[in-house]
């Protein structure tokens, strides 16, 4: 339990980032028409591609000589990577073909 | 110091560019251009973690610029690959490898814990221990929808029984060997840690094998939510507000269409997670006597369609299996030629994700006005002359509303009984995803028209060409 108390008021300020951007989130995306379901999923795929910071963070912060962490932490820069750019690029690719017969 | 105050607003810009963005993709007229703002979120927050200064290492930069251009060149790739009836595969395929991706990035993080090269205070280790976790679930979770979406595996063939409690009992059980290495800190062992991340990957295989085909969109959506929040707590690792900020919005956003899915089928999320549909439910009542079912001649479906007043199509699945998109197109334009009034009735859980239909159909050039929610559709079929039925199944059963004893009983459908005349395209009279069968069928309004839908309407266009 004191574990989780602690938990709790070492990370305080981020929890309330935590709620206030679920907050957020939900009243942005609340009101989405059902023809943008799959872009809105897929632009929101990509986002969750920031996971890419978390592997540069990951490689930056190692030592060159660190095999295990060099070699996983390229994977990581890679998988975010692809979930980032081809999210984003089939997202665009989709939405082109929406624009182009609205007129 | 400027270096870090330039990453450190490159973050803010990366932030305020995603809520920016997402809030313009639920905007039809602005949503290519969110999508774009989102982009250069990422790409801000990138270069703003590449200047930020480090406290240890080595930088590696030649390593990290191996793994962006490799991943962005093989994303890319992927994206423009991929065809447009892929894209649940794809939108399955990306939710796995951010779960992937966030899971590799906590190992390594607990690896360093355990071999002392990483303290973290007590409470700290609650984080890399959710991020596998939920990582985890995202991504075999996500693996397995790829694979059922492609048809690998079959929906029932891996189900144990009593599967649902076997779920609990396997959920259980990482939540106690989650708490017990919490508690125990660094006396606990790095294997121990990999036994916890094993056993969540197996959860997220466990988790998606009882759900099946016409429950495809809620689990995509759950899997999308997934993934956002295994970036969030990735990014708490490092007590990364920008990742948290992320990883939260996308969290928010696969919620979001999760319920939005479920109300679609009037069921809970729970209901769907332990499975109502597919195998459980017992078998639906079929023979009860005298039904007849009327087939009708390309000949006449072509005639009848040409004059009638206004015609709907009901897209599903099956239209998306027989890539028949463009071929209705062809047909609509030839009716609309004619002065025929032709909409789309568009389900929400029609196909394998949300939206599925309208993006097959985008790709067809079919104008989104076309394109009716259940409700407007629903008042355009009652006063409608021909509804065109492509490979829709569940979302146009009657049993819906008058059949208590059917599994979807409840589930808002489209009443494409009340058209003057129905019209089935259909491969067989097998029974839909969810294994129910369908009154619809033998309505004396129906007529079915036995073939490959794109095949068929191919020949409908030959014969609406030939009045």
């Amino acid at each position: 339990m004191d574990g989780f108390i602690q938990f709790f008021q070492d990370y305080l300020l981020l929890i309330y980032l935590l709620i206030f951007t679920i907050i957020l989130g939900f009243e942005v995306i609340s009101k989405v028409p059902t023809v943008l379901h799959t872009p809105l999923m897929s632009g929101a795929n990509a986002i969750s591609g920031v996971v890419v910071i978390g592997g540069i963070l990951l490689v930056r912060q190692s030592e060159s000589e660190d095999v295990l962490s060099m070699a996983l932490g390229m994977v990581a820069i890679v998988l975010g990577m692809i979930n980032a750019v081809g999210g984003f690029a089939v997202t665009d690719r989709m939405l082109e073909m929406f624009k182009k017969k609205k007129k | 110091m400027y270096l870090e105050f330039i990453s450190q607003l490159g973050y803010l810009i990366g932030s305020v560019c995603f809520v920016w963005g997402l809030k313009l993709l639920s905007s039809p007229d602005t949503a290519r251009r969110g999508n774009i703002i989102a982009a250069v979120g990422m790409a801000a927050a990138i270069i703003a973690i590449l200047l930020a200064p480090m406290e240890r290492g080595d930088n590696n930069f030649a390593l990290i610029a191996g793994g962006l251009v490799l991943g962005g060149g093989l994303g890319l790739f992927m994206a423009y690959k991929v065809k447009m009836t892929g894209m649940p595969q794809m939108v399955s395929i990306l939710n796995g490898l951010g779960g992937a991706s966030a899971v590799v990035i906590a190992t390594v993080e607990m690896s360093h814990y355990y071999d002392g090269s990483r303290p973290m205070s007590d409470s700290q280790l609650l984080i890399p221990l959710a991020t596998l976790l939920i990582g985890g679930i995202a991504f075999t979770g996500s693996l397995l929808a790829w694979w059922k979406l492609e048809e690998w595996i079959n929906d029932n063939a891996l189900t144990l029984p009593k599967h649902n409690i076997f779920n609990l009992l396997l959920l259980a059980v990482i939540v106690a060997l989650g708490v017990w290495l919490f508690i125990q800190g660094p006396e606990a062992s790095f294997g121990l840690a990999m036994l916890f991340m094993g056993l969540s990957l197996l959860y997220g295989f466990s988790f998606v094998i009882p759900i099946g085909g016409a429950d495809m969109p809620v689990v995509i959506s759950l899997l999308n939510s997934f993934s956002g929040l295994s970036a969030a707590a990735a990014g708490l690792i490092y007590g990364n507000n920008f990742m948290l900020v992320g990883g939260i919005l996308v969290g928010a956003s696969g919620t979001i269409l999760t319920l939005l899915m479920c109300n679609a089928m009037n069921r809970s999320l729970l209901n769907v997670l332990v499975g109502g549909f597919g195998g459980s439910s017992g078998p639906a009542k079929a023979q009860q006597g005298d039904l007849v079912i009327r087939e009708v001649s390309l000949n006449d479906a072509a005639i009848q369609l040409f004059y009638s007043q206004s015609v709907v199509f009901v897209p599903g699945y099956g239209l998306a299996v027989a890539q028949a998109q463009k071929v209705v197109k062809e047909v609509d334009e030839i009716l609309e030629k004619n002065g025929v009034d032709v909409k789309y009735a568009i389900h929400p859980v029609a196909g394998r994700m949300p939206g599925h239909m309208n993006v097959l159909l985008a790709e067809a050039d079919v104008p989104y006005p076309k394109l009716l929610d259940l409700e407007e559709a629903n008042d355009f079929i009652a006063n409608a002359d021909v509804a065109v039925i492509i490979g829709a199944n569940d979302v146009v059963n009657p049993a819906a509303e008058d059949d208590p004893s059917s599994p979807i009983y409840g589930m808002p459908v489209l009443q494409v009984w009340k058209a003057k005349h129905v019209i089935v395209l259909k491969r067989s009279m097998r029974a839909g995803y969810a294994g129910i069968d369908n009154m619809l069928f033998f309505h004396p309004r129906n007529k079915m028209l036995f073939g490959d839908a794109k095949d068929t309407l191919g020949k409908l266009v030959g014969e609406l060409k030939g009045l």
